[in-house]
């Protein structure tokens, strides 16, 4: 009894030891990811609900989200992301589908498929003057359709407007789409389908009753990535637009730029606050439908 | 038959949309004959745009520090985690994927403050960007090292080098360093591409990059950014388009 005693101390006591000598190797890491993630996103939480001149708690911030400005510009938002999404997961399902009615391992889908993976990065300052340069005031497709009698322009320039963005943001939405559905199109059995037809059905059938069902999830968890991709991106919209903030991350620039008005810069928490809630609501519905995409098409 | 017509029809219209950008870029910076050449003459670009020449340094340099930071901070905590505190693996993995949840856009307004600091304490060199960089290539270079990682048995390869009389400096340095080279390099690829894209932080931080002084001189000089911008993409797609096809093709002679 006596000699058990005396062992199990110092066993316990060298564990501990041990374990705190391990921790110290991973210091490096922890420490910068606290003081470069952690606490930025700390002051986020915490700047949303603090007052502007000291440290007491005020819901203002949050209360101020009401205000008729932003929640026109949340609207803009979600009204551009929901409809790039839209149009980008549409076409690139069917681009999706395309390259798998094509040979599996051929060279169109590698070339395709590689091309998706780095246009779906593509995006910021450089996107804004590729559509400038296409579709832009003297633009190579304005210029062409102007010579040929069509004025894009006809009714107005849009291109700095929602119309505009969701049309440039489509341009990374597509290749995007591609990425993420592919997997699930791949999922789907030809022998689905040929069980399908020797029983007697047809493709309107096959669509809407077997591979339509199959697909929806991967489909709605795809377009909700696409969502909050766009609802996330700044740099493509603060390069086309220049005036005026109708989206929230560009109303976010303005509450950090000018300092001169008072009561922006915690306003401009509470905004960032928003948009990472709205990020957080899509990506955890993503998450689910992911869960039963892969039931059938894991 | 009407599945092949349906597959190019689609794959021809996609075509366009995605290439007639990409014409109309090199249709723009050739109007005025004088661009390319302009951009190759490095001396008088750098005179008659100095704030471009200072952003092209600026990112260049941006982009080989975070490499060399991610990899120091990165590779030795994914091998002495995987090795002797296994329990923190899902703590770190969490980290590292925290910032696809966090827009850009959200994070700088919280690293305002830290910057603030950052600025008291070394200054307001464009180069501090690293930092935040870092945190930004986050997901994509642990995803990368970690697949590497997975790969090859780092428990016996430390092992086996630690009872030759190894240091751990040596067993990271010598041992599992060459053993997930092609890991490590496409992190390094991924983290040039998106370190070269990047606009959100450096703009709103105030500091200076290739893509703020792209942005900067397209107010002026429309053509020479358009140039610059399909260059910088060019070399961003060349990257990726590597990493992409490296990637693809060992896929295929694995599976």
């Amino acid at each position: 009894m006596a000699e058990i005693a005396a062992d199990a101390p110092q066993r316990v006591a060298r564990r501990p030891r041990l374990r705190g000598a391990a921790l110290l190797g991973t210091v490096p890491f922890f420490a910068f990811v606290t003081i470069f993630l952690i606490i930025p996103t700390l002051a986020v939480v915490i700047g949303a609900f603090t007052g502007d001149g000291g440290r007491g708690f005020t819901l203002d911030n949050v209360r101020a989200l009401g205000d008729e400005y932003i929640v026109a510009a949340f609207g803009r938002s979600i009204t551009l992301s929901a409809s790039s999404a839209i149009i980008g997961a549409v076409l690139g399902a069917l681009l999706a589908y395309a390259l798998v009615t094509g040979k599996p391992d051929g060279l169109l889908r590698r070339m395709v498929t590689a091309a998706a993976g780095v246009l779906a990065q593509f995006g910021g300052v450089t996107l804004a003057f590729a559509f400038l340069a296409t579709i832009g005031l003297s633009g190579f497709v304005t210029v062409w359709l102007q010579e040929h009698g069509l004025d894009p322009y006809a009714n107005g320039v849009w291109l700095f407007e929602l119309p505009g963005l969701t049309l440039v943001y489509t341009y990374f939405q597509i290749p995007l789409m591609v990425i993420v559905f592919l997997p699930a199109l791949d999922g789907i059995r030809p022998q689905w389908r040929e069980a399908h037809v020797s029983l007697g059905g047809n493709t309107w059938q096959y669509w809407t009753r077997v591979a339509g069902p199959l697909l929806a999830p991967a489909f709605l968890g795809s377009t909700l990535l696409l969502f909050a991709n766009a609802f996330s991106a700044y740099a493509t919209a603060a390069a086309l637009v220049s005036q005026g903030s109708p989206i929230v991350p560009l109303q976010i620039r303005g509450a950090l730029t000018s300092e001169v008005v008072l009561g922006q810069a915690n306003l401009g928490k509470a905004m960032a606050l928003g948009m990472v809630v709205v990020v957080a609501v899509v990506m955890t519905a993503y998450s689910l439908l992911q869960r039963r995409t892969a039931r059938w098409l894991g | 038959m009407a599945r092949v017509i349906f597959r190019w029809t689609v794959l021809s219209v996609m075509g366009v949309f995605f290439l007639l950008p990409l014409v109309a870029m090199v249709e723009f910076s050739t109007r005025d004959p004088e661009t390319w050449p302009l951009l190759v003459d490095w001396p008088r670009l750098s005179s008659e745009y100095p704030a471009l020449a200072e952003g092209i340094l600026a990112s260049l340099a941006q982009a080989a520090l975070t490499s060399v930071l991610m990899l120091a901070l990165l590779v030795p905590t994914a091998v002495w985690v995987r090795l002797r505190l296994p329990g923190l693996r899902r703590l770190v993995e969490f980290l590292c994927l925290l910032p696809l949840t966090i827009p850009a856009i959200v994070l700088v307004v919280g690293l305002a403050p830290v910057y603030a600091w950052v600025n008291y304490l070394i200054g307001g060199s464009s180069l501090t960007l690293v930092f935040a960089y870092t945190i930004l290539v986050l997901p994509y270079a642990y995803r990368a090292i970690d697949t590497g990682l997975s790969a090859i048995d780092v428990k016996t390869l430390a092992e086996a080098a630690r009872s030759l009389g190894a240091g751990w400096t040596t067993v990271i340095w010598r041992v599992v360093l060459p053993n997930i080279r092609s890991a490590v390099l496409s992190a390094a690829f991924l983290t040039v591409a998106l370190v070269l894209g990047e606009f959100t932080i450096a703009s709103l931080l105030h500091r200076t990059n290739l893509q703020v002084a792209i942005e900067y001189l397209g107010k002026s000089s429309a053509t020479v950014s358009v140039a610059v911008s399909l260059a910088a993409l060019l070399l961003a797609f060349a990257l990726l388009l590597v990493l992409s096809l490296a990637g693809s093709s060992k896929k295929g002679k694995t599976s």
